[in-house]
């Protein structure tokens, strides 16, 4: 019976051993969860964010730099014990009730094996804390990029960064960019987020329980070097982006300037504007709610976002497609009694002599002249029907980069306005529309809309006498042979490069006798024509668009002050100053135009309903 | 296979080898990069008492092996003055009082009280006469063992109390009626059982199963009282065991068991453990992540890794394939220790022997199956292998001493009786 009883005992201790050996394979074999647990609990995954690219002007100074961005952060699984959580408390510059707050949230909100404690924390604080960050186990640094800035310039054009959004994260192709994660959200930051951005580094390695450090994972075979973003070389001339913004201070409206010869803008101003550092990522929820709640909308890119109705300043465009089409030659004269007669309407014109050439109805900017031109095109013979004559007058339109995203890199660009023949069929019915009804087009009124940088564009287009580069304004992008090819090809209008002449040589005419001769330039030879365009919420707008040299085009410009009144009035002389600040800049200081200059510094041209209601403080230095 | 002394090689192989994994655990679970090496920290210290030990052991060696059962009764007296001495003059660590501070060492008398009962117990059961049925010599027994226990509880340190459970199993080898073993194993089942299912249901159960047993035996009249009696008995015990639980364990007793019974899941607080525990182990995948390179232990994530969890430092750098060498060698040694408890020749080294292999398979059972998720959380270390110089110097004096009872086999000229 005793050996029967041992041999029960060495029973018992065999299955023991049998029944642990397969309790083992079971959780060290089949099942990995224990495995991946582990890798959640001690690996940890520390992302390296690169430096965002810088960002220059032509002269290659600095606009846009990185300022470091502390996010203190907390280890996952949170444990927090033996600290001194009032000196913690003080360093931080929190009180006892906001840590046990951010602690909850913390913990709420763990991801990957971290959480956020604090975001944004200061320079100042960083450096307090990290000296003594080794007392407080379980917290480390996460150092990312802010942007900051050398001029209080430009805001619009080189736009901000945030955090990338639901949407974004859900619709991305490749997997880059991780909740919390900045890019751009305007300007050239947004289109050219790519090249900025560079390639986040990824540095796996082991952490114990109070998140410190204890060494490499698998040799550092898995982490992945960062990678810098590229810099980015603008054409933007930061000292007469300046200067046009010194003259559109207090009002609302834009100032383009563009290199005809190769589509580079030079300016790009919106106003008004803000300081870009106000809207940086440290910054920006302290001013976002100003911003948003601004009736003159500080934010709104108007140079690439506002379409306006060109006014007058189309007439030179309507001019060429006149030409172009047959419906006048350069030296057709229409008579004009100061109006033009429509049936039972007039539209009217203001007094000048009665017998009108081209030159002649540019330099005074005669209405009569131009509805002749686009009564003759729509009626010609060339076309069955008002529709196709329309249908041609709209591909001269787009051929001018009219009516359509230009492909400018400065986000957002609206395409602006130009109506097709289907909606003049829907407003009038069909076949039931003649150009008696649209025929405020061919003075620039109407169902036609154009953005400051559209403007400009097109007196780029006249200014190389027939085609464009795609404005951009990007000039040079770092360890990159190119930039993008669609700002290198010549795009051709349908209007022959020999009609232009004419209506240059009116455009010279504007600044020498005509709207805009009281405000010309000695020495310089500007082509320019005026606009004032009827605005029915309030005063007209005052729009111009101008070239100059006129017979070798340095600076093509197009400007637009809102709620202003004639166009010669302040849009021209605004142009005129920027022109002679690119093109003589030793000059106009001690040119007799000072006086000017001084005036239109000083004029506050926004609405008095606006001026009541905006908050200084997103300007302010 | 033995040497000239007499001494069994296989066991002294298995010895060394179970020391050795034992040191270099240490080493790796108090390992931190850089550090010292393995003759310092921890490691060092463990090696100082395997040397303290070896010293030991040649003296036990010199002495006559008669010397250990006649001065059976002083040795057991010595250790239980040593276990009052530790309450009036010991030093609280975590929540126990089970150390005595002399200068630089710590010494814990529990785990020598294990060796001192077993000279009690060996002399009992193999004084001329001892019966299982005599009341007297019950009681004797009961009084020695639950002295010890008795005084380890009063400290606080439950899980050294446990230990003296393993005398059961030398019991049943020596004759005592398998009714208490088989008992023993029923309560434990009906304990779980009820905590599972609740006291309720369980009575139910046991109570289905009653009369479906009695539709089949019905016409058995003499069958009927002692079946009802034992039903009775088990909804009597299972009833108690709800109330014991819940009112008489504390809290974190309660939830441990709950813990293993997979009756709650608590991974931050009462759990957490053994959740560490098995993640350590169970990330160690076939082969381990290799000596020194396991993340989690190097963590620090597992409380007490380095004594009671040392087994996770073997699981998660060897893989499945050392722990199961690891649990080879536990396996071979008890077995091996009960093979030379068989072949004593002497009643007192018999039962001493099995006390020995039966307290060191205890040990196994608990630690490991608690490292493992199959055992509550029950703070007792894995012998030779955690640290712990107390833990180490007691196991090896008493392998030691079983072995040189061993060696002087043959100098029994006449067998007592087996």
């Amino acid at each position: 019976m005793r050996d029967n009883r041992s041999l029960y005992i060495y029973f018992g201790v065999v299955l023991v051993g049998v029944i642990f050996i397969l309790r083992l394979f079971q959780i060290q074999v089949l099942d990995d969860k224990y495995a991946n647990a582990a890798d959640r609990i001690s690996l940890r995954k520390q992302t390296v964010y690169p430096q965002r690219g810088l960002i220059f002007d032509r002269h290659e100074n600095l606009l846009v730099y990185n300022d470091p961005l502390y996010d203190l952060m907390l280890s996952v699984p949170i444990r927090i014990s033996n600290i001194d959580t009032a000196s913690f408390c003080k360093l931080l510059e929190i009180d006892r009730a906001e840590f046990d707050k951010r602690l909850n949230a913390a913990k709420r909100n763990s991801f990957r094996g971290k959480a956020i404690f604090k975001k944004n924390i200061s320079n100042l604080v960083y450096a307090r804390l990290q000296e003594r960050l080794y007392e407080f186990k379980g917290f480390f640094f996460e150092i990312r990029q802010d942007r900051n800035y050398k001029y209080n310039s430009a805001a619009h054009l080189l736009g901000y960064l945030g955090e990338v959004s639901r949407k974004q994260l859900d619709r991305q192709v490749e997997e880059y960019y991780e909740q919390g994660d900045f890019n751009g959200k305007k300007g050239v930051e947004r289109f050219y987020e790519k090249e900025l951005r560079g390639v986040k580094g990824e540095q796996y390695f082991y952490v114990d329980k109070h998140g410190l450090d204890r060494g490499s994972y698998k040799d550092k075979k898995l982490d992945k070097e960062v990678v810098d973003g590229k810099n980015l070389y603008l054409s933007i001339d930061i000292e007469l982006q300046k200067y046009g913004e010194k003259l559109l201070a207090n009002k609302l409206g834009s100032v383009v300037a563009i290199e005809p010869s190769t589509g580079e803008i030079l300016a790009l101003i919106s106003s008004p504007f803000y300081n870009p550092v106000k809207f940086n990522i440290q910054n920006r929820g302290s001013y976002y709610n100003a911003a948003i709640n601004d009736p003159t909308k500080p934010i709104f890119n108007r140079a690439v976002s506002a379409p306006y109705p060109p006014g007058s300043t189309f007439k030179p465009v309507m001019a060429l497609v006149g030409l172009q089409d047959g419906a006048i030659t350069k030296n057709t004269y229409f008579g004009c009694r100061g109006y033009y007669k429509l049936g039972r309407r007039t539209i009217a014109c203001h007094y000048h002599s009665y017998n009108t050439s081209l030159q002649k109805s540019i330099a005074s900017s005669c209405n009569t002249y131009y509805c002749n031109i686009f009564k003759n095109m729509m009626q010609s013979g060339k076309y069955e029907n008002t529709e196709e004559a329309y249908n041609s007058w709209r591909r001269y339109m787009r051929s001018f980069g009219i009516g359509g995203e230009l492909g400018i890199d400065v986000s957002v660009e609206s395409r602006g306005w130009l109506r097709d023949a289907a909606y003049y069929d829907r407003m009038y019915g069909e076949d039931k529309w003649s150009y008696a009804r649209i025929i405020s087009l061919s003075f620039g009124q109407g169902e036609l809309g154009l953005t400051p940088v559209q403007m400009a564009n097109v007196a780029a287009t006249i200014a190389n006498r027939g085609h464009y580069y795609i404005p951009h304004v990007v000039r040079r992008i770092e360890n990159q042979d190119s930039i993008p090819t669609k700002y290198v090809v010549k795009n051709h209008t349908l209007v022959d490069p020999k009609h232009f002449d004419a209506v240059i040589q009116g455009m010279q005419q504007v600044t020498r006798t005509g709207t805009a001769s009281a405000i010309a330039i000695k020495g310089i030879d500007i082509a320019g024509k005026t606009g004032t365009v009827q605005n029915p919420h309030g005063k007209n707008h005052s729009a111009y668009i101008a070239f100059a040299p006129a017979d070798n085009p340095k600076i093509a410009i197009a400007v637009v002050v809102e709620e202003a009144g004639y166009g010669a009035t302040w849009a021209a002389p605004i142009a005129h100053l920027v022109i002679e600040k690119y093109l003589s800049p030793d000059t106009l200081e001690v040119s007799s135009r000072a006086s000017l200059e001084k005036k239109i510094i000083k004029s506050n041209l926004i609405p008095y309903k606006y001026r009541t209601q905006r908050d200084m403080s997103l300007y302010a230095e | 296979m033995q040497s000239k002394s007499g001494i069994d090689i296989i066991s002294v192989l298995l010895f060394v080898a179970i020391a050795a994994l034992g040191i270099t655990s240490v080493y790796s679970a108090t390992y931190e990069p850089g550090a010292e090496s393995l003759f310092a920290g921890r490691s060092g210290k463990q090696l100082m008492w395997l040397g303290i030990s070896v010293v030991v052991g040649v003296v036990i060696f010199l002495l006559n092996a008669n010397f250990f059962q006649f001065f059976s009764w002083y040795i057991y007296g010595a250790c239980m003055l040593l276990l009052v001495l530790v309450l009036v003059i010991g030093a609280d660590i975590s929540g126990a009082r089970s150390w005595i501070k002399l200068g630089p060492v710590s010494i814990q008398p529990s785990e020598f009280a294990k060796y001192g009962t077993t000279f009690a117990v060996a002399s009992i059961l193999s004084t001329i006469g001892f019966s299982w049925s005599k009341l007297q010599d019950l009681l004797k027994i009961g009084v020695v063992i639950l002295i010890p226990m008795g005084l380890i509880l009063i400290q606080g340190d439950a899980g050294s109390a446990l230990v003296f459970f393993s005398f059961f199993l030398v019991f049943y080898r020596e004759g005592m009626t398998s009714v208490v073993l088989i008992s023993g194993l029923t309560a434990i089942a009906i304990f779980v059982f009820t905590l599972v299912f609740g006291s309720w249901y369980f009575s139910l159960a046991v109570v289905g199963i009653f009369l479906v047993f009695y539709a089949f035996t019905y016409s058995e009249k003499k069958l009927l009282l002692p079946s009802i009696s034992i039903v009775a008995l088990t909804i009597l015990f299972s009833l108690s065991v709800q109330f014991l639980f819940d009112n008489v364990l504390q809290e974190h007793q309660q939830k441990r068991i709950q813990v293993t019974l997979n009756l709650i899941e608590d991974n931050r607080g009462a759990g957490y453990n053994v959740n560490q525990s098995k993640i350590a182990i169970g990330s160690g995948g076939m082969y381990g992540k290799g000596f020194l390179n396991g993340a989690h232990t190097k963590g620090n994530f597992i409380p007490e890794q380095e004594t009671d969890f040392i087994f996770c430092t073997i699981g998660e750098e060897g893989g499945w394939a050392v722990s199961v060498g690891a649990l080879v060698l536990f396996i071979l040694f008890i077995l091996r220790l009960y093979h030379l408890a068989s072949r004593a020749k002497k009643k007192f080294k018999r039962i001493f022997i099995f006390s020995l292999a039966s307290i060191l398979f205890f040990h196994f059972l608990v630690n490991i199956g608690m490292t493992i998720g199959l055992m509550p959380v029950i703070g007792i270390p894995l012998p030779l292998v955690s640290y712990g110089g107390s833990s180490f110097l007691g196991f090896c004096i008493f392998i030691f001493t079983a072995l040189k009872l061993d060696a002087t086999r043959d100098e029994d000229l006449i067998s007592t009786y087996s």
